[in-house]
């Protein structure tokens, strides 16, 4: 694929709940490598749009053109549902906000890693067992620990666990729901240390949405503000974040604690 | 009078004669049997009213029809408590004909409680002929055993299931389960072996081993031990009743059934390591039993007309008395 081919065309996309708008009207393109970040108050619509996006919630009107593996480009609203969850377990990532959401809780960390290769057809353990070993490794968490359920592994563990799980089957897109929320600031850090070392080594394109400021200036190129559904601006991120046009981008901005 | 069971009867309440099924060179029809052929006037034929024995054939067919899927159906109460193999005896009841050798075994064994009670429940209700000979029954119902000696073409096996969702512990959500099996998401299944690998080294569930069947739908063979995996590619027809989950599910004669593995972890049906006590056989399922309060132990076959048939043949394992000394 050539660079200046977009990884993922949104065009139109809609969501309503009855009569309040969930999302309206969203476009935008993502190129490979890109990193793309969202941000916006509480109900402005950036969950909504990244569960549409992720195929997680069907939208009411909207396509979302994925460039897929083998050079097509589909419409990945359009997809049946067995193409959509492989696309979701292969090409595709999802980091929840919160870890439970998005490990077994009862299963072993390896088991956790090693769920999406077995789901695409890995059959080896000795090769499933390596990857995990080798996954574990990538974010930082001791090998020893790959026996243990996530619930014995801190709030942060649990995130990276999480990232290792969703990162082994070598997706090119990765969607990211408040990925360092409920963190203290220190953990927040290292976490966004390892994803920025992680999108840039493996030349992902990600979305991200996020209330925090700090987190889209450390990983985004470019940025989305939401308010009410609506994408009120986007530009580059530092020259949102700089220099801020719409009001409610202002306000936001402004409201950054300065420590 | 014969009619087609899929066609449009509705006839023979318990007032005006039994109604069977009978199974001709391949087809399946309905015999509604005249008034004296009923052996007992009490009970509709084999207890279960015809409408509810015709639902329940709906089920069966669907089952055979799509193998390894599981049919719901509306399961009835039955004269006994869930867990005692309502399931089973309701396809029993629903499959017997008036011709039918009737065997039951619980574990492998045709003289435990929860086998003789079925036996006699439909010797009552049903008046047919019953059998401990595997050879001779033409129905069989199972919980957690296939009978040693190979079944042949025109027998039908009926297993007692407590718990027909493969996934159930794994995805406790009925609704994403059966999402996950109908579009063939079964990663989750190979999760669950990787993590007995993980833990014990080897793939260390023994019994309710799941399988997939003809290459789609993952299947729990109910708590059958795995030693009896190779054994459901066989050449009778196998049905599945859960009589608390209300679902059926059924393999046809020579369906493809795979034991789900690693490829580094080939599946491998397991079994005591010894001879059987009583009658020596070396190629059977083992109970073990504790024989005295020095830790003294005996292991013996599970099937027990198997284990009787050999004895009766003349062989005797390391603790049995030969058959002639019993029997005088």
């Amino acid at each position: 694929m050539s660079a200046d081919q977009a990884l993922l065309q949104v065009a139109g996309l809609t969501k309503t709940y009855g009569r309040r708008v969930g999302c309206c009207d969203v476009s935008f393109d993502l190129f490979p490598g890109e990193v793309m970040g969202i941000v916006g108050e509480s109900g402005s619509g950036k969950s909504t749009l990244l569960n549409c996006l992720a195929g997680h919630m069907p939208p009411d009107a909207g396509a979302v053109r994925f460039h897929m593996r083998d050079g097509t480009v589909r419409d990945t609203v359009r997809m049946s549902e067995p193409e959509r969850r492989m696309l979701g377990r292969t090409d595709w990532a999802f980091v929840h906000q919160h870890a439970v959401d998005g490990l077994r809780m009862n299963v072993s960390a390896g088991g956790n890693v090693g769920e999406r290769l077995m789901a695409v057809g890995a059959r080896h353990y000795g090769d499933i067992r390596g990857a995990a070993v080798d996954w574990l490794g990538r974010v930082e968490i001791a090998e020893d620990r790959i026996d243990d359920r996530p619930r014995q592994f801190s709030g942060g563990m649990q995130q990276r666990l999480q990232i290792a799980r969703n990162l082994v089957t070598g997706p090119r897109l990765v969607f990211m729901d408040e990925p360092t929320g409920g963190l203290d600031v220190s953990v927040q850090a290292r976490l966004l240390d390892l994803l920025r070392g992680l999108v840039r080594e493996m030349g992902l394109s990600a979305i991200i949405v996020t209330h925090d400021l700090a987190v889209v200036r450390l990983l985004a190129d470019r940025l989305m503000v939401m308010k009410d559904g609506q994408v009120v601006e986007t530009g580059l991120t530092d020259q949102v974040l700089d220099d801020p046009q719409h009001a409610y981008s202002q306000l936001l901005v402004s409201s950054v604690l300065q420590v | 009078m014969w009619t087609e069971l899929c066609g449009l009867l509705v006839h023979s309440r318990s007032g005006s004669g039994g109604a069977s099924l009978t199974r001709k060179t391949g087809r399946t029809y309905l015999h509604v049997s005249r008034r004296e052929d009923l052996v007992v006037s009490e009970y509709n034929f084999a207890y279960l009213d015809e409408q509810t024995k015709r639902m329940i054939r709906r089920a069966i067919l669907k089952g055979l029809a799509i193998p390894g899927y599981q049919v719901p159906f509306a399961s009835r109460e039955m004269p006994m408590p869930y867990g005692w193999g309502t399931g089973g005896v309701q396809v029993s009841a629903a499959i017997m004909t008036a011709a039918d050798v009737f065997k039951v075994i619980d574990q492998g064994a045709d003289d435990t409680t929860n086998a003789v009670s079925i036996r006699r429940f439909f010797e009552r209700t049903a008046g047919v002929a019953v059998t401990g000979a595997t050879a001779e029954a033409t129905v069989i119902q199972t919980r957690h055993r296939i009978p040693e000696e190979p079944l042949t073409e025109g027998q039908i096996l009926v297993y007692q299931v407590p718990i027909p969702e493969p996934l159930r512990f794994l995805e406790p959500s009925e609704v994403e389960t059966r999402k996950m099996h109908s579009l063939e998401d079964y990663g989750l299944m190979h999760v669950k072996l990787y993590e007995d690998i993980s833990a014990h080294g080897a793939i260390a569930t023994s019994y309710a081993y799941p399988v997939r069947v003809e290459g789609r739908y993952v299947m729990d063979p109910s708590p059958i031990p795995k030693f009896d995996n190779p054994k459901l590619e066989m050449s009778a027809i196998q049905l599945f009743g859960a009589g608390r989950e209300q679902r059926i599910y059924a393999l046809p004669p020579y369906t493809q059934v795979v034991s789900l593995d690693f490829d580094d972890h080939p599946f491998e049906p397991t079994k005591a390591d010894h001879p059987c006590g009583l009658c020596g056989a070396t190629d059977s399922y083992l109970d073990e039993l504790i024989v005295d309060d020095a830790g003294g132990r005996l292991f013996m076959c599970s099937d027990t007309d198997y284990c009787e048939t050999r004895r009766a043949a003349g062989h005797v394992g390391a603790d049995g008395v030969a058959q002639a000394e019993v029997r005088p």
